[in-house]
């Protein structure tokens, strides 16, 4: 280890306590000037890694660490209150693939996400269209845009299920003051589906409109002016130009949206709250709106069935790895569409 | 000149990676145990914590408790009645975080109580004497299948129907207590006189909130409820529970219910609005109603509950095995459960003593709350107490009673038959073990 002088230096590892340590060791250099530049160098080559290696550390620890450990559990029969957790092998995945309820939490998820993540990213795309033109008081605006998602999640879910209540709701009182009749939001699958989206809606389509306009911005002002010249429309030119233009924003809002949505919990266990204590664990008196993480969150932390639970996970993050990867292909090919 | 160099070197590409360490050090302390005190000695400062859901009125007895133990302090934290039993599973699953006092209600207890080895068992401090005070089956609650006593009883959760005095007036309908009880005997006559009422009633006031708590409130009133004695579930079997059912729907034909699910907003707003005229009290629901309904005081009275006593609620303190100062938690809890301090709980804030020599006291029995027309409900809740018969609590009561809450709240909500949703429940059932 210590005989090639340059070469232990490159052998230096990234990982945290090791290479200090081993740069003391080495023979001694012939001369100070020989000591220094092999220092530097050492310091060149890894101060980079030490400075990088915070993340890294943290994310092994809240990151690599639970999802191994997700999977090592999930081969259990682990009951969080009981002291022992025998090994069964692949029961918890096979009992999961025939769990009807797991799969009703995941077409409830995609239609949930569908609902709210196109009308969501298409709404962010449209205000950051017209943000993009000069306004007055244009900081205002932005930051206007950014409110609802720096709300609490709580506070959202709580202002809307009211609104959205069956009998003092103000949305319901709208719709029977026009002659449509009360809506029990809760009580059917397209309803609350609709209602939860709107709520996920409503809190994220200005941050995602804040990141197209950011994208928008390092559109050169040229290609515009010509479009107008050329008699353009404003909508023309959003679809023609400002579209193609920021296409790897669009790929990587689509991206984080999905998986965002892939995961929501809060807005329909909130929303559950409101029917009956029992109902919010189980999305609705029928599973209507329960999601994936919500399923996951009820046998884990309402039936104490770590083992199931976690499998739930896993299987939950496969999913996740799928839709995302069939949005991206989705977004990827509507360059050919659009570049013509 | 050369010397100082490599150490300074050094220190450059150290430093960070020590920082880095160490914010992973700190992060994953942060997350343990958080709160270490140390030493255990009696004469030094010793910190309690007092997990509970909701307000069980101790505040007041904390000051007191620390006059004969002046070297404790006291913290008590709250949370949602779910989040609570949630966290306190997580927290024994995980070793830390568990307060060293933890309420557990009766729906949770007997999940918790198969697991002795993570709690104390209180009879190491003597609190065995105590079990000639309780009612037996408060007592046997508390016990672990071993036989070690984990949590003493808080309260029980006798049974009995609030009621709006003004909105049966309203419907023709007798407003004081005597006659109000004298016409439901049977939960078939307390139906038919939601039929009397609904034909008279004003427009927007439903006979009862909805028909979970009163499902909940049949079961607890047979001598088998959701499980037998074996930790079986029988609801597939039991015919009780089948009646129940049976009863409930009949109430949502009937259109009785104003179908508003317990403890939700639209509940607290119903309270208010007077939006339903009856509805299940426990003692400890006295207190809820008084909170949710302040502008309607006088407005509610008390009657006894149709077809019987039972119990519904109630909860025990427990000392988890991690609490570092299990001897001051276990004289806390002998203290807070005293028959003196249950009393004076209940008369604070309604939650019904578990000690029946305290049932026959006169500052019990003439103890009224104005309130509720100034009820007598010592005497209510006496009476229902005296006569209540135990009924074993199963390890996931609470997954099974969701199950078939869901069950009726489907019918309720026009989106299955009786028929179908009872299938459904029995099918759910299936796969709680």
């Amino acid at each position: 280890m210590a005989t090639p002088p340059g070469g232990s230096v490159r052998t230096v590892t990234p990982s945290p306590g090791g290479p200090p340590a081993a740069s003391h060791t080495p023979a001694p250099p012939k001369t100070a000037a020989g000591r220094r530049s092999r220092l530097h160098r050492l310091d060149r080559q890894a101060s980079p890694y030490a400075y990088v290696a915070p993340f890294f550390l943290l994310f092994a620890a809240f990151g690599i660490f639970p999802l191994i450990y997700t999977a090592w559990v999930s081969l259990h029969d682990w009951n969080l209150l009981s002291s022992d957790n025998p090994f069964i092998g692949l029961d918890n995945y096979t009992a999961l693939f025939a769990d009807g309820y797991f799969w009703n939490a995941a077409f409830n998820t995609l239609s949930i996400g569908v609902l709210s993540a196109v009308p969501q990213l298409l709404l962010a795309l449209v205000l950051a269209h017209l943000l993009n033109r000069p306004l007055r008081a244009q900081t205002l605006f932005r930051i206007t845009l950014l409110l609802p998602n720096v709300t609490s999640v709580v506070a959202v879910v709580v202002i809307f299920s009211q609104l959205f209540g069956r009998d003092f709701g103000l949305i319901n009182m709208v719709l029977d003051w026009l002659g449509f009749g009360r809506i029990n939001w809760q009580a059917g699958v397209a309803s609350s589906h609709v209602a939860i989206a709107v709520m996920i809606m409503w809190r994220w389509a200005g941050y995602n409109a804040l990141i197209y306009l950011a994208a928008m911005q390092a559109v050169p002002k040229e290609i515009y002016e010509a479009a107008t010249l050329d008699g353009a429309s404003s909508f023309k030119q959003l679809w023609g130009i400002t579209l193609p233009m920021i296409r790897p924003t669009v790929i990587f809002t689509v991206i984080v949206t999905t998986i965002g949505s892939m995961q929501i919990i809060a807005e329909p266990l909130l929303f559950g709250a409101q029917v009956s204590n029992g109902a919010a664990a189980t999305g609705g008196t029928d599973r209507q709106f329960q999601t994936l993480a919500l399923y996951l969150y009820e046998k884990g932390f309402r039936s104490f069935e770590f083992g199931y639970a976690s499998a739930a996970a896993w299987m939950m993050f496969l999913l996740v790895v799928v839709v995302v990867g069939f949005n991206y292909l989705v977004v990827r090919r509507m360059r050919g569409g659009l570049d013509v | 000149m050369g010397t100082p160099h490599p150490g300074r070197r050094a220190v450059r590409f150290v430093a960070p990676m020590l920082a880095a360490s160490l914010l992973t050090l700190t992060a994953c302390g942060g997350g343990g145990s958080g709160t270490g005190t140390g030493g255990g000695q009696s004469t030094e400062k010793v910190k309690l914590s007092v997990g509970l859901f909701g307000d069980f009125g101790f505040k007041p007895l904390y000051e007191e408790f620390k006059k004969t133990h002046p070297n404790v302090e006291i913290e008590e934290r709250q949370a949602a009645f779910a989040d609570h039993h949630t966290n306190l599973a997580a927290h024994l699953a995980t070793g830390a975080g568990a307060a060293d006092v933890e309420a557990i209600e009766v729906g949770y207890i007997s999940q918790f109580t198969s697991q002795p080895d993570k709690f104390t068992d209180l009879k190491q401090y003597g609190l065995d004497k105590r079990q000639g005070e309780y009612l037996d089956w408060k007592w046997q609650q508390g016990l672990a299948p071993n036989g070690a006593l984990l949590g003493l009883g808080t309260d029980v959760g006798g049974l009995a129907m609030c009621y709006r005095t003004d909105l049966f007036e309203k419907a023709g309908l007798p407003g004081k207590r005597d006659e109000v009880s004298a016409l439901w005997p049977t939960w078939e006559q307390y139906i038919e006189t939601g039929r009397k009422f609904a034909a008279k009633a004003p427009k927007d006031a439903k006979f009862f909130d909805s028909p979970g708590e009163i499902f909940r409130a049949i079961i607890a009133q047979a001598p088998v409820g959701v499980y037998d004695a074996q930790d079986n579930i029988v609801v597939a079997t039991n015919p009780d529970v089948k009646k129940a059912w049976d009863l409930s729907i009949q109430m949502i034909d009937a259109g009785l219910s104003a179908k508003i699910g317990a403890f939700t907003p639209e509940w607290n707003t119903g309270f208010a609005k007077g939006s339903f005229a009856t509805v299940i009290c426990p003692a400890w629901m006295t207190a809820y109603i008084q909170d949710q309904a302040k502008d309607s005081a006088g407005k509610w009275d008390i009657a006894t509950v149709p077809g019987g006593a039972g119990n519904s609620g109630g909860s025990h303190l427990t000392v988890p095995k991690q609490s570092k100062h299990p001897k001051e938690a276990a004289e806390l809890i002998e203290f807070l459960t005293s028959a003196q301090n249950q009393a004076a709980v209940f008369k604070a804030i309604g939650n019904f003593p578990s000690i029946p020599s305290l049932y026959d006291q006169p500052d019990i029995q003439n103890f009224t709350k104005d309130f509720f027309n100034d009820a007598p409900v010592g005497k209510i809740y006496s009476d229902a107490a005296k006569n209540l018969k135990p009924q074993h609590l199963g390890p996931r009561e609470g997954d099974v009673r969701t199950a078939i809450g869901n069950g009726i709240g489907r019918v309720e909500q026009g989106k299955q038959s009786p028929d179908e949703a009872w299938a459904q429940v029995l099918k759910d059932l299936e796969a709680i073990k």
